[in-house]
């Protein structure tokens, strides 16, 4: 069984990100930047597929400039076996990744498309779904736990009040959360081999998808900057605040 | 090899991350306990941190200096005694093989010492050879067509954990000096070596060394490193591998002052005495300026010498400048950040007193900043003429 991964190239979350003067969106001049970590709890959970003999190939996709081939390697040295770049210049938006990406699908045909549940900058939550509708497969989102067997995915979801388990026959989509697996490091002599396996890079033109803008982005703001607090003189006076201002006791 | 810029930057991020993640939150510990956990360990093996200079075709990385300087100062940013765990095994505990050992040496010993398997350590320094180290008076003589090692090794560096030796012995009992020594590659459980009790030291708890004592410790000839063609010749051996070892002491010395920079900056800037963080006082800015351009001076030095060396130009010169500066350097800079903390730079719980006791030995071992005085003085007079 084939796995696709696609893994998107996002800001390092260890960075502090500063929003632009003329607040169009995030500076992103001499940034650090990284696999989206839920996408690299992702290829990990492909690649621990593969060592448990489920899956025969892993494939990592992005979409993106040139320079996501950086992230690209990475999923390389972590266990990929070949990576594939759709080759966009200007930002593209999640429907316009999903239509790129079922053009990718219908070309592999893989029995799995395991998606990051969500990229820590757009925090949108909805490629992978939209991927699902637009490929008609069925869809496991936010993943905790995923066991593969005879044609079938069961999926351990983390939903508001407890776990709900679904089971999706394959091909399916699945979304990662953050407690499906811990990634490994890419050990250093893999991080090496990785530049020798196959990278391809083809165009939304050479798919054969058009790709059109449906959202403008009118504004992007900082969170406002934390007030500082006031000293009370007594408990009294705190308790009063509490019962009256904040509103906390009764 | 030279790398891409890409692939460099991918295993540099890594290291760092590892570096960060796993080994800054166990410091302590380990300085508490003196024992670097085997988890800790295995995810050094798993990485290949073990075999950085190892070439490619016998399983490691085959880093350039370059390259490697660049590995060693991430692992500088925590206690030098992780990068103790892997350092006989990249520098002097199998450079003496890569560089001189014979073809059947290399393929018995330099896969495991890649992977982690096997660690290896190097055994000049004696009890009355130290910076004399030509003075040697362990002896090798023929013995049942191999040779019989007698003699003692002292302050040998991961010696309790070690499989492999790399030792240094007079094979010509007619000389005195640096000349007639010899080069043997020694298994740890041949009969007759016997360890002694691992010293306590001032600093890097968690890196060990103890006295290596050879007791009519019979080897095959094949121990000889080298084969016959190096006989008597094992001096030369010691001297090219402390050029490369000199490099990285320096680029680690650069990451820990690097690290010291970093603390002595977040605690000025937090503190507050007088009404406002003391890193707005000018006296206190001096010394954090004086650190920041001492370790960019180092790292500027380091990562030439190191270019210079991948370009195949002979680096005794240099090296030894590196090591004196770089070593010395950290050393101050070590000694403002316990001054830049005040009382809690004294204090265990902060970690400045240790990283300051750990950084004491960069000045010491791999040759002590005046024996690199000494060395530089007389090359300079030499190349002169």
């Amino acid at each position: 069984m084939k796995v696709l991964v696609p893994v998107k190239r996002v800001v390092d979350a260890n960075v502090k990100v500063r929003v632009k003067p003329d607040k169009t969106g995030v500076d992103l001049n001499n940034v650090k930047m990284a696999v989206n970590p839920f996408c690299e709890i992702a290829i990990e959970e492909a690649v621990r597929l593969k060592e448990s003999g489920v899956a025969t190939e892993v494939v990592a996709v992005s979409v993106g400039a040139t320079n996501c081939q950086e992230q690209l390697r990475t999923c390389l040295a972590l266990g990929a076996d070949r990576a594939i770049l759709v080759q966009v210049d200007d930002a593209v938006q999640p429907l316009g990744v999903a239509k790129l990406l079922k053009a990718i699908f219908d070309k592999e045909q893989p029995g799995l498309v395991l998606f990051g549940k969500q990229s820590i900058d757009g925090d949108n939550s909805q490629t992978g779904q939209m991927f699902a509708a637009l490929a008609g497969l069925p869809q496991g989102t936010f993943a905790s736990k995923l066991t593969v067997a005879d044609g079938k995915a069961s999926v351990v979801r983390e939903v508001d009040g407890g776990l709900q388990t679904v089971e999706l026959k394959l091909p399916a989509v699945i979304t990662t959360d953050l407690r499906l697996n811990e990634p490994r490091y890419a050990s250093l002599p893999n991080i090496m081999k990785a530049k020798k396996k196959p990278l391809d890079t083809v165009s939304p033109a050479d798919l054969g998808v058009e790709l059109k803008t449906t959202v403008e982005t009118v504004s992007v703001e900082p969170p406002p900057e934390r007030k500082a607090g006031i000293k009370v003189e007594s408990v009294e006076q705190l308790v009063d605040k509490l019962r009256n201002e904040a509103k906390v006791i009764s | 090899m030279a790398l891409d810029a890409t692939t460099l930057t991918q295993l540099l991020d890594t290291v760092r991350r590892f570096v960060r993640t796993e080994l800054v939150p166990l410091e302590s510990q380990v300085a508490r306990e003196d024992r670097i956990p085997e988890r800790i360990v295995a995810q050094m093996r798993e990485l290949g941190l073990f075999g950085l200079t190892v070439p490619e075709s016998y399983g490691g990385l085959g880093l350039g200096t370059e390259e490697e300087c660049r590995v060693v100062m991430e692992l500088g940013w925590t206690s030098p005694a992780f990068r103790s765990v892997i350092g006989t095994n990249n520098g002097i505990g199998s450079q003496g093989l890569v560089m001189d050992g014979t073809e059947a040496q290399k393929r018995r010993y330099l896969p495991g010492l890649a992977s982690g398997e096997l660690i290896g350590s190097f055994a000049l320094t004696e009890p009355d050879a130290g910076s004399d180290a030509g003075s040697l008076t362990t002896a090798a003589r023929p013995h049942n067509g191999g040779f019989l090692i007698n003699g003692t090794k002292r302050f040998i560096t991961n010696a309790p954990q070690a499989n492999l030796f790399t030792v240094f012995a007079r094979t010509d009992p007619n000389t005195t000096g640096a000349a007639g020594v010899s080069a043997f590659l020694i298994d740890a459980d041949t009969k007759g070596i016997v360890l002694g009790k691992p010293n306590r030291k001032m600093g890097q708890q968690g890196a060990h060394v103890c006295d290596v004592v050879f007791d009519d410790c019979w080897v095959r000839e094949d121990a000889l490193l080298g084969g016959r063609e190096l006989l008597n010749k094992g001096f030369a051996t010691a001297m090219k591998t402390l050029d490369r070892g000199r490099l990285h002491i320096s680029a680690l010395a650069v990451g820990c002052a690097e690290r010291l920079i970093s603390d002595s900056l977040s605690y000025a800037m937090e503190r507050k005495q007088f009404g406002q963080p003391i890193a707005e006082f000018q006296l206190i800015q001096a010394m954090l300026a004086d650190s920041r351009t001492e370790a960019y001076a180092a790292q500027c030095m380091v990562l030439d010498a190191a270019r210079r060396r991948d370009g195949g130009e002979r680096v005794t010169t240099w090296a030894a400048c590196c090591k004196l500066f770089a070593s010395e350097m950290v050393g101050r800079v070590a000694d403002r950040a316990v001054q830049i903390f005040g009382g809690a730079g004294y204090m265990e719980e902060y970690g400045i007193e240790r990283f300051y006791r750990d950084v004491r030995l960069f000045r010491i071992y791999e040759g002590t900043s005046q024996i690199q005085q000494t060395l530089i003085a007389r090359n300079m007079i030499r190349d002169h003429a």
